[in-house]
């Protein structure tokens, strides 16, 4: 069982993929906690598991066994509806890729999550959460209006807007330029200094520092923890 | 997700796509505008034969004379001569047969008209004074030829309007039937032309006359007019019988004669008009049809275009009920769109189509909506497919879609 301060609480996370002779196992008996207001940096070389481990600790995927407890839920064996309330609600996503709509404003492409949540003063909301990452005076440009490290800190806005409890970034940096990489890195090491809680999965050296504690993923399983 | 803002979403997303949105929607539009058309013309065409029939006067009968059978080949119904003169007086005669009021017997052919220079081919009936009021016509300039100019075989001709006016004749004119004089002393009043030929293109002269002269002996049909409407049972009864008797035969079902009213007449023209109707229709049905599976496949195009899409509105929080309703809505406003169009250019058609081509049309409420009724159940049905699909990407295989 979790802890009062924990936020997330691996216990034994086996996550299999293919049935029979091609079943490969991308976590094995995989146990980690993170506490609320943590930042984590997850690296492993590709391969090492560590996607399937963003994909369940972001509720987009769950567990072959093993279970996981996130902000004192169980969330390991809810159904898809359930795990996209629990995504919806609690988990900010930033992508590599970044994952904006093309066709989509700034301010439209972060009132994205809010859709799904039937909330007013949707674009105050966004306006808000824009200013949190020093776009206010872009809302209204399309990401191709956008420069890439602009465009991931649209992402982040995104991700900021629901006030969720995590924030989970995958190679948040993987595609941008040195000082893109810099202000982006720069802007969710402030959000976890106002408290929120960060875990950055990536393979680059150079992103880990920005999270107070590194852990390293290799064949599913956890290999050690270096507290920064 | 709100149902206005899927809405909202679902138009930015057509929108978005602009070409393909309106080709998709012109399948639709021209199966709901043919639905419309086609059933406006069959109910156009249905209409105009009732009038047709019911302006012969609804207590006609008609009695045509019974099938040859000769070497084992049977001639169809008219083809022997089978009515005579005196079946004629037989059915006049008041005493058993008081319930029809008007005998006429046709003798009928077709044959050229000549007035001087001008010369004119219609069809000239032999028949005697009760034509008139068993064809319900009224005569406009002249008189009618009497029972008189029957018995003594006058070379006299009754015109209808058209066929005076292409002649240039007129009462008291000679023209040439068949090189035969004869004397105009009558033109009918104009009865209009209904759909299908002409009432006003006829020549009529005394049935003796035209036995004689033109084409020999022998009544093709006997038209009756019953007293009304009411009476037209009996009339048919008493005319049966009268005539089994003339001819001697004791199985009505060996009857070389057969009597059918104007009410069978019409059912029947109802009954072919209607299978018409229908299969011009169910034509006009598949089309829509195909105009669906064209929404279905633009939709499922859609879908796998939009995968990364799809992913990423997952991880955000949709639920798959949010995106099987959004596809479901897309494929809806596509066809639902289509259909108000198709409903447009269908009443576009009734009303070019009278005009330029001189078919009529007429366009009932019910085709209409039960066309954009079907064009949006269409449009759901097969939106349904392609939204499951994309309410069951999983979302990470999906964002990875790029």
């Amino acid at each position: 069982m979790p802890g009062p301060d924990e936020l997330i609480h691996l216990e034994s996370i086996t996550k299999v993929y293919g049935v029979g002779d091609g079943a490969v196992a991308a976590l094995r008996e995989f146990s980690l906690t993170v506490a609320s207001g943590e930042s984590l940096a997850v690296m492993g070389p590709s391969g090492s598991g560590k996607s399937t481990l963003m994909n369940i600790l972001g509720c987009l995927d769950t567990p072959t066994s093993g279970s996981y407890w996130f902000a004192g839920q169980d969330v390991s064996r809810l159904n898809e509806t359930e795990l996209a309330h629990v995504r919806n609600r609690r988990i900010g996503f930033v992508f590599q890729q970044f994952q904006l709509l093309p066709k989509l404003s700034a301010w439209r492409n972060v009132e994205l999550p809010l859709l799904y949540r039937n909330v007013r003063d949707r674009r105050s909301l966004a306006l808000q959460a824009l200013e949190q990452v020093g776009l206010s005076n872009r809302v209204d440009h399309r990401p191709s209006q956008l420069s890439g490290g602009q465009q991931q800190r649209v992402a982040i806005a995104r991700a900021l807007v629901t006030n969720p409890d995590l924030i989970l970034a995958d190679e948040p940096t993987g595609n941008l330029d040195t000082a893109s990489s810099r202000d982006v890195l720069a802007v969710l090491h402030e959000l976890n200094e106002q408290g929120r809680t960060i875990v950055i999965i990536t393979h680059d050296p150079e992103v880990a520092p920005v999270a107070k504690r590194t852990v390293h993923v290799r064949d599913g399983r956890l290999v050690e923890q270096v507290a920064a | 997700m709100s149902l206005l803002k899927t809405i909202e979403t679902g138009l930015r997303s057509l929108l978005g796509h602009r070409l393909r949105s309106v080709l998709t929607t012109l399948g639709i539009l021209f199966g709901v505008a043919a639905v419309i058309a086609t059933v406006g013309i069959g109910q156009a065409s249905s209409d105009s034969v009732t009038a047709r029939i019911t302006s012969l006067g609804t207590n006609l009968l008609t009695i045509s004379a019974g099938s040859t059978v000769s070497a084992g080949v049977f001639g169809g119904a008219g083809s022997a001569n089978t009515l005579t003169m005196s079946d004629v007086q037989g059915l006049q005669d008041r005493q058993s047969a008081p319930d029809i009021a008007a005998v006429a017997p046709v003798s009928q052919g077709r044959a050229s008209l000549i007035l001087g220079s001008a010369n004119w081919s219609t069809t000239v009936s032999g028949s005697t004074d009760g034509w008139l009021v068993t064809n319900t016509r009224t005569i406009g300039s002249g008189t009618f030829f009497n029972a008189n100019d029957v018995a003594t075989r006058t070379q006299v001709i009754v015109l209808g309007s058209t066929t005076a006016a292409n002649l240039g004749a007129g009462v008291g004119d000679i023209v040439l039937v068949k090189q035969i004089p004869f004397q105009v002393i009558g033109v009918l009043a104009t009865a209009g032309s209904q759909g299908f030929g002409n009432q006003d293109d006829l020549a009529v002269v005394p049935i003796t006359t035209a036995q004689d002269e033109l084409f020999g002996g022998g009544v093709q049909r006997i038209l009756l007019s019953a007293t009304s409407a009411s009476t037209i049972g009996s009339a048919y009864l008493e005319a049966n019988q009268i005539l089994l008797q003339t001819h001697h035969i004791a199985d009505p079902s060996q009857a070389d004669f057969s009597i059918t009213t104007q009410t069978q007449v019409l059912s029947t023209a109802q009954a072919v008009t209607q299978t018409l109707t229908i299969l011009l229709a169910s034509v006009a049905a598949i089309s829509l049809l195909v105009g669906g599976i064209g929404v279905m496949n633009i939709m499922l195009v859609s879908v796998t275009e939009r995968t990364s899409e799809i992913g990423l509105r997952k991880a955000l929080g949709a639920t798959p009920l949010d995106l099987f309703r959004q596809f479901v809505i897309e494929a809806g406003m596509l066809t639902a769109l289509g259909g108000l169009l198709g409903v447009a250019t269908g009443l576009a058609v009734g009303y070019i189509v009278p005009r330029a081509a001189n078919i009529a049309v007429h366009i009932t409420p019910l085709p209409v909506f039960v066309a954009v009724g079907v064009a949006v159940v269409v449009g759901l049905v097969f939106g349904v497919y392609p939204a499951l699909r994309a309410a069951r990407l999983a979302p990470i295989e999906a964002l990875r879609a790029q």
